[in-house]
């Protein structure tokens, strides 16, 4: 029985939070440090000619100017860290070094470019065309194993469209299976709809300021990091220095969303002016910089056919998307929307078409659900419209084509480990009150009508084969040695509670090593991808494992027996037939240190990475060491699911809407931290709501300059855009492929929330189908008016 | 791409690419601050445009910056004295200011509380929340000379003397409020102003009295509690 797992607890980096202690980058200070700024590209695709840096450099205070030769160049499409070629208004193109910021900023007002613009574009759909601008000199769009190239459509792929759908010509990946055409004729209803999902940008609370420095031979570099072990060996490449040559600090990270998962070039930038002027520098990044450095989920112009039984089961589904993919190399988002398409709704047979278009704006990556999130948003909606032609319950819908533990995910239809959705679905329906609150969809009060929505998510939830370190130290108290990252979940802590429970700890005796690669952390994956719950809480289980088996072994040595005549409890090793013989662990550790060899990580196992077999060498002979590679048995895809339920009351004259009530339900196998699970599940939701319902993301097609570069154009939710209280469940049941039956959950939270909110405000309008996310005001009084919309069809960039 | 670049925006940019002022490419990021040196011709109108054209605040002297060194002139040309003291967490602490420095720039790099967060430097987020007179304000957009005469209360200022937490931060511990904790001292020092005014307060009072910090990670409902749980302490502890 668990004595740890499933409960509340303190996580030891929360008082730091709430104390103003807890360091983020820009709060580190060295001596002789200065501070850098970066001159960025004013246009969207441009090629400097040449620099004339001496008025800026002549200035007082001036320490140093960083040019792209200075910096590896990064190869193919990958992201600059300075360019001579920016293809984004907002690039950088060199950096300056001064004694303060302002010295630095004047600096680089004062450099002179001769910078020439090159062709741009910000619509995917128009680089298509014949003819269409290419966002980069190779080619216009990025084709898997081919990498860049130039695709054009034809004028006849245009027009067999036909109006307001979009186009496919050749495409850049495709999949099927089942046979698609007997799929579409034995359905009774078809559903044929294009649309648009929006890019939104991360912006993360905390922009991705960095500060570094050399110290004997080693690069020292504060950086916002949601990951820690799995960034290093990509920022000391970035930096151009082997991974052991680097000590990379990612204690705190004040948000990431995807946008911080692994290393990025900006963070190289301050670790390469430092060994150019040879003394700390600190780059402070501004909120507009963040905007378009910081990253953006791709939107999508889309298209979905889908073919219904009459009892409202998905028998066929024909899927295309063209992908807003920035200029660089982007995300893949528009596969594993197509993936978790096959898997949410379990199409009988399934065709799908899709192509990553380059755009002139900011570089794409992975956002909370990247993919999977644009797609519900696109498809939730239609669920409803055919659920209301089916004459079905939307929830019922949803339950018939409610994927099950044997339902086979994406194109290859591999395994997957476990799926509760339906148990989700049926588990929130009833919580909500959805029958009783669906009787009064529809009720008018003056210009407000009542509505509701459920809306689905997924995201894959985990992996498998990174190591876990733990050490009991000679005073018995045991220490966690984790390399996820902070990304702010706590997750970090409550996988580390798993050794604790394998060991049968007193949480309060025990210390948790992270946030410093100096520190002995092992190699473990990053924080992202909703996958620490299950990926760290098997590295635990493995290096308490081997912890446990050492102590065992250890007792058996000393007393005698063998060791499985042993087991533990009130941290101390005993004999099962004479509980008297007894070690305490603070024994057992001095034994192993005498012992040496890989009692106290002398000798390391053969198959561990070269970083942890490092940090296991960084504190052997210290203690009993627990060190292993999860090589657990894993089945299949780990999915992570969601359902949420919502009620809202939308004013038809203004636009505007209130939300009344939101319950979300995970399906995340077992809790293990409850007000955690609680947050996300919550947390998720105000995102999710931002996405469907608010967040903008504008470009000027003519000069392809960002229109909502700030939080207060960008519109995230704010406390009086969302619920002062939500509600959440889980589903709590035990995911058969972790040893403590977890699995990760983050990212369908948002989605989830996102597309029961787009559902509902389908619903106040009797079905209107929007063809377009985010739904905003404007968008909802012309439909509730029948007016038509102020945008194009399947425009980009436009609110 | 025939109107590219434009002819009818800052003269003939097609013979001469060099960024013009008038382009419509010249952004914000690229242009000048105004010296942040002291003269005459400094106005309040310079320091606006500064911080509207700029993204980043005047950050005047940096932590290391030139002016730390040599003399400090008592009264600049421009009449503002720079050497000043201020009131920080019941502490006098004397500091030399530039005329355009921001609070959030003074408590970061001058007095070392780097509590005090900068998540957009322009009024947006609420991250850099301090109290003046027990009143919330934005730092990074209070110039420190205004507050030369008021009592300023940072994060680093509610801890009790043998470090206990004030109520609001133990509630927030207790309901797990923080998420990635970057947004956490504003919604902390919004909270205390909140609890000082109105000690009693209903949830949707406190929810319009955070409404000005922003939380990316969506923790509002936990702030919420936190700030609930808040109150019945306090109370209770009164009572």
């Amino acid at each position: 029985m668990a004595e740890l797992l499933g409960k509340d607890f303190t996580p030891p980096d929360i008082v730091g939070k709430v104390t103003g202690r807890a360091k983020y980058a820009e709060d580190f200070r060295r001596d002789g440090m200065v501070f850098c700024r970066l001159l960025t590209s004013p246009m969207p695709h441009a090629r400097v000619r040449n620099v004339d840096a001496r008025a800026a450099l002549a200035m007082p205070g001036v320490v140093g100017i960083l040019l792209p030769e200075d910096v590896p160049e990064q190869e193919g499409v990958a992201n600059n860290i300075l360019t001579y070629e920016p293809h984004f208004v907002g690039e950088p193109i060199l950096a300056i070094a001064a004694v303060d910021e302002t010295t630095a900023h004047n600096a680089i007002a004062a450099v002179r470019l001769d910078i020439e613009p090159l062709e741009f574009c910000v619509d995917p759909l128009e680089s298509l065309r014949p003819g269409g601008p290419n966002a980069r000199a190779g080619g216009n769009a990025l084709i898997p194993q081919e990498g860049l190239q130039e695709v054009k459509w034809t004028e006849e792929d245009f027009a067999a469209a036909g109006e307001g759908q979009l186009p496919m010509g050749r495409p850049g990946e495709e999949w099927s299976y089942g046979d698609l055409d007997a799929g579409f004729a034995a359905s009774t209803l078809v559903l044929d709809e294009s649309f648009v999902t929006a890019s939104t940008s991360h912006h993360s609370m905390e922009p991705r300021t960095a500060m570094a420095y050399w110290e004997g031979g080693k690069c020292y570099l504060h950086a916002s990091c949601q990951s820690q072990s799995n960034a290093l060996p990509g920022a000391a490449r970035l930096i151009g220095i082997a991974p052991e040559d680097l000590v990379f600090i990612a204690e705190y990270c004040g948000g990431g969303f995807g946008s911080k998962g692994g290393a990025y070039p900006l963070m190289a930038i301050p670790a390469h002016m430092s060994r150019k002027v040879g003394r700390p520098v600190l780059m402070r990044v501004s909120r507009a910089e963040e905007y378009v450095l910081g990253s953006a989920r791709p939107g999508f112009q889309g298209r979905i056919r889908l073919g219904f039984r009459p009892d409202g089961r998905i028998a066929a589904c024909d899927l295309s998307i063209i992908q807003e993919n920035g200029p660089n190399s982007g995300f893949g988002d528009l596969g594993a929307a197509a993936s978790a398409v096959s898997l949410v709704y379990t199409p009988q047979a399934m065709r799908y078409r899709g192509i990553s278009v380059l755009t002139n704006t900011p570089p794409r990556g992975a956002q909370r659900g990247p993919g999977q999130n644009q797609i519900h948003c696109a498809v939730e909606p239609l669920i409803d419209k055919a659920a209301r032609q089916l004459g079905l319950d939307p929830v019922a819908i949803r339950r018939i084509n409610a994927p099950t533990h044997e339902s086979l995910y994406g194109g290859n239809q591999s395994h997957i480990t476990s799926a509760y959705l339906r148990e989700a679905l049926e588990m929130g329906a009833e919580r909500f009150g959805w029958q009783e609150r669906r009787a009064r969809s529809g009720q008018r009060s003056g210009s407000k009508v009542r509505a509701v929505g459920v809306g689905q998510a997924f995201h894959s939830a985990g992996s498998s084969g990174f190591d876990g370190l733990v050490r009991i130290a000679p005073d018995g108290k045991l220490h966690i040695h984790t390399g996820v990252g902070n990304l702010g979940t706590y997750s970090y802590a409550s996988t580390s509670r798993v050794a604790a429970e394998v060991l049968r700890y007193d949480w309060a005796n025990c210390e948790i090593h992270r946030g410093d690669s100096s520190r002995g952390l092992p190699w473990n994956n990053g924080q992202f991808g909703s996958n620490t719950s299950y990926t760290m809480s098997r590295t635990n289980y493995a290096a308490a494992m081997d912890a446990l088996q050492k102590l065992k072994a250890i007792a058996a040595r000393e007393l005698g027996g063998n060791a499985n005549d042993y087991d533990v409890r009130d941290e101390a090793v005993f004999s099962r037939a004479n509980p008297s013989r007894r070690l305490t662990y603070a024994q057992a550790a001095r034994t192993a240190i005498q012992l040496g060899g890989r009692y106290s990580g002398m000798e390391t196992p053969q198959d561990i990475n070269p970083m942890t077999r490092r940090a296991v060498e960084s504190i052997a002979g210290t203690g009993l060491i627990g060190v292993a590679r999860d090589n657990l048995p894993q089945d299949g895809m780990v999915p992570a699911l969601a359902a949420g339920f919502i009620e809202i009351e939308l004013d038809v004259e203004t636009g505007l809407y209130e939300i009344l009530d939101y319950l979300g339900v995970a399906d995340c196998g077992l809790v293990m931290h409850p007000t955690s699970l609680a947050t996300q599940v919550r947390g998720g939701a105000v995102m999710g709501f931002g996405m469907a319902a608010a967040e903008r993301h504008v470009y000027d097609p003519r000069w392809g300059l960002p229109g909502a570069v700030g939080l207060h154009q960008a519109k995230p939710p704010s406390y009086l855009d969302v619920p002062s209280e939500m509600d959440w469940a889980a589903v709590d049941q035990a995911e058969p492929n972790n040893p403590v039956g977890v699995k990760g959950i983050g990212e369908p939270l948002m989605g989830c929330a996102a597309a029961a909110l787009l559902c509902a405000l389908s619903d106040a309008l009797g079905g209107h189908y929007f063809n377009r996310t985010p739904i905003v005001a404007d968008m909802i009084v012309n439909a509730a008016n029948g007016r038509p919309q102020a945008h194009r069809q399947l425009q980009v960039n436009t609110q | 791409m025939s109107e590219w670049p434009p002819t009818e925006v800052g003269g003939d940019t097609r013979a001469s690419s060099t960024i013009s002022e008038d382009a419509p490419w010249a952004l914000p990021m690229v242009s000048a601050i105004p010296a942040a040196q002291p003269s005459p011709s400094w106005s309040r109108r310079d320091f606006i445009k500064g911080i509207i054209a700029s993204g980043v605040t005047v950050s005047g002297l940096s932590y290391f910056g030139s002016g730390c060194s040599g003399a400090l002139p008592a009264q600049t040309v421009g009449g503002v004295e720079r050497l000043l003291s201020l009131s920080v967490n019941g502490q006098l602490r004397r500091v030399d200011v530039l005329p355009a420095e921001t609070l959030a720039m003074t408590l970061r790099y001058k007095l070392g509380l780097t509590g005090t967060k900068l998540g957009c430097d322009r009024a947006e987020c609420g991250a850099c929340t301090v109290l003046i007179d027990g009143v919330t304000h934005y730092s990074c957009s209070t110039l420190t000379h205004r507050v030369r005469d008021r009592e300023i209360t940072t994060i680093e200022g509610l801890e009790g003397p043998n470090g206990e937490l004030h109520p609001v931060q133990q509630a927030f511990v207790d309901e797990l409020s923080p998420q990635c904790g970057f947004c956490t001292p504003g919604q902390v020092m919004s909270a205390v102003a909140l609890l000082r005014r109105n000690p009693n307060p209903t949830r949707e009072e406190a929810r319009e009295a955070l409404a000005g910090n922003l939380c990316r990670c969506g923790a509002y409902h936990n702030y919420l509690n936190g700030v609930m749980r808040a109150a019945q302490s306090l109370g209770a502890r009164e009572a």
